[in-house]
């Protein structure tokens, strides 16, 4: 049996609380906090991490690191302070990685 | 290149052309690899960004209401208000075997049996606008759950792309090549040592004739 974890922001992520994810309060300037409660939850059975953003954004290496593993997977969703892009740039990433150029969303 | 250093023995040449017979065959089959995944792949990255602009909107939504929800009460009391989730999610994972990459695949289920049963707290102390973003983000919850399922998929079939690409090339722009032309080297050296031994024995029984019965000295002699 798994587990679903989203980090970010209090004001991000507390909604989710209420549906039974469990949350983890992670706020601005915590980037090793991010690292470590990260790291923890793979090693837990937390099958999906949702991640806003902006906290993505600052451990760039840390959120690559699962890319390749089955589990956990690291979904990026935007947070309270709007949608800066960096989810949609995940995926652009998987098609240039697979195809070596941007071939289907590049406008 | 690598045709210089092999021996030039039959063996050796057997040993390649059945190198080179795998290599092809591997290469073929690799090749069909890459292009099926790449077909599910665009297939699946495109559902993918379909789904995660559905997701990202309606978590926009959501936020705008607990944005609103918070204007209108203090933390301390969304804190109090979400402190104890009512609701519960237990995920099962299994994986599905598409061209050799295991994608996960997630069912879910929840504690109470009402899958809406998401308001943990009673309604008296908190804003409307709470409910409303909960609500939002309920609905949103299944396609939330699609989307990590195709986005994982998605990345770790990038990465079984990227990897079969590389051995692609790899054996048809070095590994095949070099071997024909290993096998080139050592059919056209097997080929020059036999003219040669045929050339030897030629001028051994030229010798041979000449000491029997002296050509040459008969020659001279113009007998």
């Amino acid at each position: 049996m798994y587990k679903i974890a989203v980090m970010g922001d209090w004001d991000s992520i507390y909604g989710f609380g209420a549906l039974g994810l469990d949350t983890f309060r992670i706020e601005e300037g915590q980037t090793e906090e991010a690292i470590r409660v990260m790291r923890s939850l793979a090693e837990q059975n937390y099958a999906i991490i949702y991640i806003t953003e902006a906290l993505a954004a600052k451990i760039p290496a840390e959120v690559d690191r699962y890319r390749t593993m089955a589990k956990p997977a690291v979904i990026l969703i935007p947070g309270i302070s709007g949608n800066t892009g960096e989810g949609v740039l995940a995926v652009r990433k998987s098609v240039e990685q697979a195809v070596g150029s941007d071939i289907i969303f590049n406008k | 290149m690598a045709a210089t250093n092999v021996n030039p023995t039959r063996m050796e040449l057997t040993r390649l052309k059945n190198k080179l017979v795998t290599a092809r065959r591997g290469h073929k089959l690799l090749k069909d690899k890459r292009d099926e995944l790449m077909r599910q792949f665009l297939l699946l990255v495109r559902e993918n960004m379909e789904l995660r602009t559905r997701v990202e909107e309606e978590i926009r939504e959501a936020n705008k209401r607990f944005a609103i929800a918070k204007s209108g009460m203090s933390e301390a009391e969304v804190r109090v208000a979400f402190m104890n989730p009512k609701q519960e999610i237990q995920l099962e994972m299994d994986t599905r075997n598409v061209m050799s990459v295991d994608v996960p695949v997630y069912s879910y289920q929840t504690r109470t049996s009402d899958e809406n049963d998401v308001y943990s707290y009673g309604y008296a102390f908190t804003s409307g606008d709470l409910d409303d973003g909960v609500e939002h983000l309920a609905a949103v919850l299944p396609d939330l759950l699609k989307l990590a399922e195709s986005e994982k998929s998605c990345q770790l079939m990038a990465a079984e792309i990227e990897k079969t690409r590389r051995r692609v090339n790899a054996l048809e722009h070095v590994l095949i090549p070099d071997m024909e032309e290993s096998i080139k080297f050592i059919t056209m050296k097997l080929d020059e040592n036999e003219r040669s031994s045929q050339i030897r024995l030629m001028k051994v029984k030229d010798m041979m004739l000449e000491n029997a019965h002296h050509y040459k000295e008969r020659m001279e002699s113009g007998t």
